[in-house]
């Protein structure tokens, strides 16, 4: 940025600021390298803070062992027989029900923070706005990895054997990451609405659930009734749960991955502009 | 650049439902000077601010920055304003030094030129030895100062501070002070509120009186103290004194009439010139009527108020600035 040059007059050798000049400097908006640059500076500072709070972790590390576990050992037999056979249909739909916790954290994290005086000081400064919203995002991909990798390593340790080998697991825990990562976008989007970090909570448990388990996450979509695998088939999550055991299990990218990166493309698109938006006018 | 103006804002209008927080403000502030807005909690400061800051969106008027339209283009206004908030606006989860490199990254400076930037004020804020620290064990004065010390990062050519002694001791307040004018010879302007007519009086080259969403008055502080009156001489005389006597002496001595409480043996006198405080003294003494206390009270902000406005500062709690 041009701002640089005036910098070089230090505070111990004060060359009088220069109106006119300041002006002149002046741009009408970032570019998209100056915004790339606040993204980035954004994702650190959400790094430092995790950092410093490793609590914030919890989610990210108990619910994949807890539920894998959990749910490998109650609806295993049920479902498909046995464990083992369950096993490639439930480590994928794990997977996904994790990353959306880790989206719904973005959101509730991102209202707790605008509650703070710091984002009246980002509202003040001359940075394309939707860096505050982006750079917290970049640094919750770390979360996405760790939960999705402790999924896969706690199915593997209790004899899930995905098909897909090394390519097909590497393949569908990047998809998992990339998804968490756009449907954050909704999360984020209703952090910047609601009113509260727990009404963000609120309200975003009352869209995970549904969108988990109305999906083939957890059930074969066969045993549902009709109206529901209606919505079972429109749903994202599905779809990403299919490409995610296509991945795994044969290794292979099927149209599956194709719907699922396009659904993802989709919410990117719709949500985060209005996220940008609704933040803009919370001025 | 053919206007002069750093700021120039006419009949500016802030609502928030039916209540109107900023009625028809105008201002204008020339390059290079303190311009203070005094005025009590609610009156508005707060909020004009914030629109001239982009921070709230403007509902009616037009507003300039050195020539730049406020409302049309913000971005450019970010990049000549440097804004210090009532309330510390730094990361509460980050150190001082971390705080100060975040905003200088943000703003484009490189990363190195970031860091040296982030120690040049560290130490010109005193702060180098709390640089490491987190903000959790920062003092009220030492967030302030980090708050500024962030405002300053790109050297804007207008700061706006909010209240920037509210709550500080009267030794940070005389730091905070200092720290102001030096910010002036070096060619800045400044735009401050406060609630404090001393802090007006020290600082400002001209004022604003703010009242309920209106201004009221603009001067410079020696002329409004005028407008609103002179100091006053308040004295209690020692027991069995003749108050009688003594407001004689005053008449005879100064001119003026004082306001007597002879239950209590108390006289409040207007004092045009604080030096003839003496003179009154002496005569008293010459007239052989002791005293058992005296003070020269300065006109204070609710003195003004009340001579503006016709009601006090504090006589009607109003909902502060909306944030």
């Amino acid at each position: 940025m041009t701002t640089t040059s005036t910098m070089t007059a230090t505070t111990h050798n004060p060359r009088r600021v220069d109106p006119s000049a300041a002006v002149a400097r002046t741009t009408s908006r970032s570019s998209v390298q100056e915004t790339w640059i606040q993204i980035l500076a954004m994702a650190r500072r959400a790094l430092k803070k995790m950092r410093r709070k490793p609590e914030q972790f919890f989610d990210v590390l108990i619910q994949p062992l807890l539920f894998t576990a959990m749910f490998a050992f109650i609806f295993g037999g049920a479902i498909s027989g046995s464990v083992s056979d369950y096993l490639p249909v439930l480590i994928p739909g794990i997977l996904a029900q994790t990353a959306l916790t880790v989206c719904m954290a973005t959101g509730v994290q991102l209202r707790e923070d605008m509650d703070k005086g710091v984002f009246d000081r980002f509202k003040s400064l001359p940075i394309a706005r939707i860096a505050p919203l982006a750079g917290p995002m970049i640094a919750d991909l770390i979360r996405y990895g760790i939960a999705s990798v402790l999924t896969l390593a706690s199915g593997l340790a209790i004899g899930y054997r995905p098909g897909g080998g090394v390519l097909g697991c590497v393949g569908g825990v990047a998809l998992t990451v990339i998804s968490g990562w756009s449907l954050a976008w909704i999360f984020t989007w209703l952090g910047t609405m609601a009113r509260s970090a727990q009404s963000v909570q609120g309200i975003s448990m009352m869209i995970m659930f549904p969108l988990t388990f109305l999906s083939n996450a957890f059930v074969p979509a066969e045993t549902l009734p009709g109206w529901l695998q209606a919505f079972v088939k429109v749903n994202p999550v599905s779809h990403v749960v299919s490409a995610v055991r296509d991945l795994f299990n044969d290794g292979a990218v099927t149209a599956e991955v194709g719907w699922a990166v396009i659904g993802c493309v989709a919410v990117v698109a719709i949500f985060a502009p209005l996220a940008v938006r609704s933040y803009s006018r919370k001025m | 650049m053919a206007d002069l103006s750093a700021v120039r804002a006419e009949s500016l209008v802030k609502n928030f439902g039916d209540f109107r927080a900023v009625d028809e403000i105008d201002l204008h502030v020339r390059q290079g000077e303190i311009f203070g807005v005094l005025g009590p909690n609610g009156a508005g400061k707060t909020t004009t601010l914030r629109m001239l800051a982009t921070l709230l969106p403007i509902d009616g008027g037009h507003a300039e920055i050195f020539g730049v339209d406020v409302r049309r283009e913000p971005h450019r206004i970010r990049q000549l304003v440097g804004v210090t908030g009532q309330y510390a606006s730094v990361d509460e989860d980050l150190t001082a030094r971390e705080n100060l490199w975040l905003f200088a990254r943000l703003q484009g400076l490189p990363g190195t030129r970031a860091k040296a930037i982030a120690g040049e004020l560290l130490e010109r804020f005193g702060l180098q030895e709390a640089a490491d620290r987190p903000l959790s064990q920062f003092s009220g004065g030492m967030r302030r100062r980090l708050d500024l010390a962030s405002s300053l990062i790109t050297r804007p050519p207008l700061i706006f501070l909010d209240e920037p002694t509210t709550g500080l001791d009267p030794r940070t307040r005389g730091q905070m002070w200092d720290t102001i004018r030096e910010l002036v010879t070096d060619g800045s302007t400044i735009l401050l509120t406060t609630q404090y007519l001393d802090e007006a009086d020290q600082l400002a080259d001209r004022v604003a009186v703010i009242d309920r969403g209106r201004k009221v008055a603009e001067d410079t502080p020696d002329a409004l103290k005028t407008q609103v009156g002179d100091s006053t001489l308040q004295l209690s005389l020692a027991d069995g004194s003749d108050i009688a006597l003594a407001a004689n002496v005053v008449r005879r001595l100064l001119g003026e009439e004082p306001v007597l409480t002879p239950e209590s043996g108390r006289m409040n006198i207007p004092l045009p010139d604080p030096n003839r405080a003496a003179d009154v003294l002496i005569g008293l003494r010459e007239a052989g009527l002791g005293i058992s206390s005296v003070s020269v009270a300065k006109p204070t902000l609710d003195e003004v108020f009340l001579a503006l406005t016709g009601h006090g500062a504090d006589d009607e709690p109003q909902m502060e600035a909306a944030r």
